[in-house]
C-alpha cells in the first residue's frame, strides 16, 4: 500500500468518522429509569425567588419531585398547567412540582406563571442546555425524581388531565398517602 | 513573484470580507466612544437575518415555530422602543444565550470560526500559487529540452559510419 493510497483511505475514514460523532452528538443522550437525574444551578422565576435568584434540582434532594419543563409559547403547555397547580397544591408538602422555563423570553414567562396563578417553584433554562442534558425532545415533559435525585419515570408530552398526573405521580403518592391533604 | 503577491492581497480582502463588522472594528449602531452617534433604528429584516430560532436550529426569518413567533413579538417591542440592532441582539442574548447568534462573536475560542476560514484560504492560495510556479518551470524545460550529449568513442564511430552510408544513398 502507498503513501497515495493510506492519504485517500485515512480521509475517508476520517469523514466517516466526523459524521458518525455529527449525528451521535445531535441525538442526545435519554436518561435512564433509575439514573441521576443531572442538577445545574438555574436562575429563579421570578429572578427574585430563590436562594439569591438562583436554584436547582438538588435544592430538592430528600423531597418527591415532580419536574415539568415547560415553555410559555407551547400550548399543551398552557392546557395542562392548570392541572399541574392543581396537583402542586393537593400534594403540597409532600412532592414538590418544579417548573423549567426554557427557551423562553423572561416576561412572556412571567406572563403565563400570572396568568395560570402557578404558585409552585420554577427554574429558567434559556439556552435549553439544561433541557438537552435531561435528554427532551420537546415541550412539555415532565420528570418524576425521587429523594435520592434519581429518575423514576417520565413523561414525553403533555398531561391529559389532573388524573393522568396523579398516575404519573403514583409511586411517589404511593408512599405519601395517609398523610396528602 | 507578481504572481505570489496578487495572491496574497486576493485572499486577504477575501478574509477581510468574512468578518463580521465588530471584528475589524466597526459594530453597526454602536458609537465611538466620545463621538456623538447617529441614531438608528433598527430594522427587522436585518435582526432576523442575524438571529436564530431558538428551538429549531434555523435562522429566524425562516423558522415558523411557535417560539419564533413569541421571539419576534419581542424583537419588534424592542424595535418600537427605539433601540438599535446591537442593543437589540444583546438583550436577544440575554434572554437566549449567545447561541442565538447567527454568527459567533470573535473573541477566545469562537475566534477559529473566523480564522479557520481565513487559514484555509491562505494555505489555498498559497498551494494554488506553488503549483502554477512548478507547472511552468516544467513547461519550460519541456520547451527547451537540455542538449544531447554526442556519443564517444565506439559508439561516435559507429554513428559516423552509420550517417555516411545513410548520406551515400
Amino acid at each position: 500500500m502507498n503513501l497515495r493510497t493510506i492519504l485517500v483511505v485515512s480521509a475517508i475514514v476520517g469523514a466517516i468518522a466526523f459524521l458518525v460523532w455529527g449525528l451521535a452528538s445531535k441525538s442526545g443522550e435519554t436518561l435512564a429509569t433509575g439514573s441521576e437525574v443531572p442538577s445545574v444551578p438555574l436562575e429563579s422565576l421570578p429572578p427574585d425567588s430563590g436562594t439569591n435568584g438562583k436554584g436547582s434540582l438538588a435544592d430538592y434532594r430528600g423531597e418527591w419531585v415532580l419536574m415539568n419543563v415547560w415553555a410559555s409559547w407551547c400550548t399543551p403547555c398552557r392546557d395542562e398547567s392548570p392541572a399541574l397547580e392543581k396537583f402542586s397544591r393537593r400534594w403540597s408538602g409532600e412532592i414538590t412540582v418544579l417548573g423549567i422555563d426554557t427557551r423562553d423570553i423572561t416576561s412572556d414567562a412571567l406572563a403565563f406563571i400570572r396568568e395560570f396563578d402557578l404558585t409552585f417553584p420554577q427554574l429558567r433554562d434559556p439556552t435549553g442546555s439544561y433541557s438537552d442534558a435531561l435528554g427532551t425532545t420537546g415541550v412539555p415533559e415532565s420528570f418524576l425524581v425521587d429523594p435520592e435525585g434519581r429518575l423514576t419515570s417520565r413523561l414525553r408530552g403533555p398531561f391529559r388531565d389532573y388524573a393522568d398526573i396523579e398516575r404519573f405521580a403514583e409511586p411517589a403518592i404511593g408512599t405519601s398517602k395517609g398523610s396528602g391533604a | 513573484m507578481r504572481l505570489i503577491i496578487a495572491a496574497l492581497v486576493a485572499s486577504a480582502i477575501a478574509g477581510a470580507s468574512m468578518l463580521p463588522a465588530s471584528a475589524v472594528g466597526s459594530v453597526p449602531g454602536e458609537g465611538v466612544a466620545g463621538a456623538e452617534a447617529p441614531e438608528r433604528k433598527a430594522n427587522f429584516a436585518d435582526v432576523e437575518e442575524n438571529v436564530m430560532c431558538p428551538v429549531c436550529g434555523t435562522l429566524l426569518g425562516l423558522s415558523e415555530a411557535p417560539a419564533a413567533d413569541r421571539q419576534r413579538v419581542f424583537i419588534k417591542r424592542l424595535i418600537a422602543q427605539g433601540l438599535d440592532e446591537q442593543q437589540i441582539e444583546d438583550a436577544l442574548v440575554a434572554e437566549y444565550g449567545p447561541q442565538v447568534l447567527a454568527l459567533p462573536d470573535d473573541e477566545g475560542i469562537n475566534a477559529w470560526a473566523y480564522l479557520v476560514p481565513l487559514i484555509g484560504l491562505i494555505g489555498g492560495a498559497i498551494a494554488v500559487v506553488v503549483a502554477a510556479l512548478l507547472w511552468r518551470r516544467n513547461t519550460a524545460k519541456e520547451a527547451d529540452p537540455e542538449p544531447t550529449a554526442m556519443p564517444e568513442g565506439p559508439a561516435a564511430e559507429r554513428l559516423d559510419r552509420d550517417l555516411e552510408r545513410f548520406d551515400g544513398r
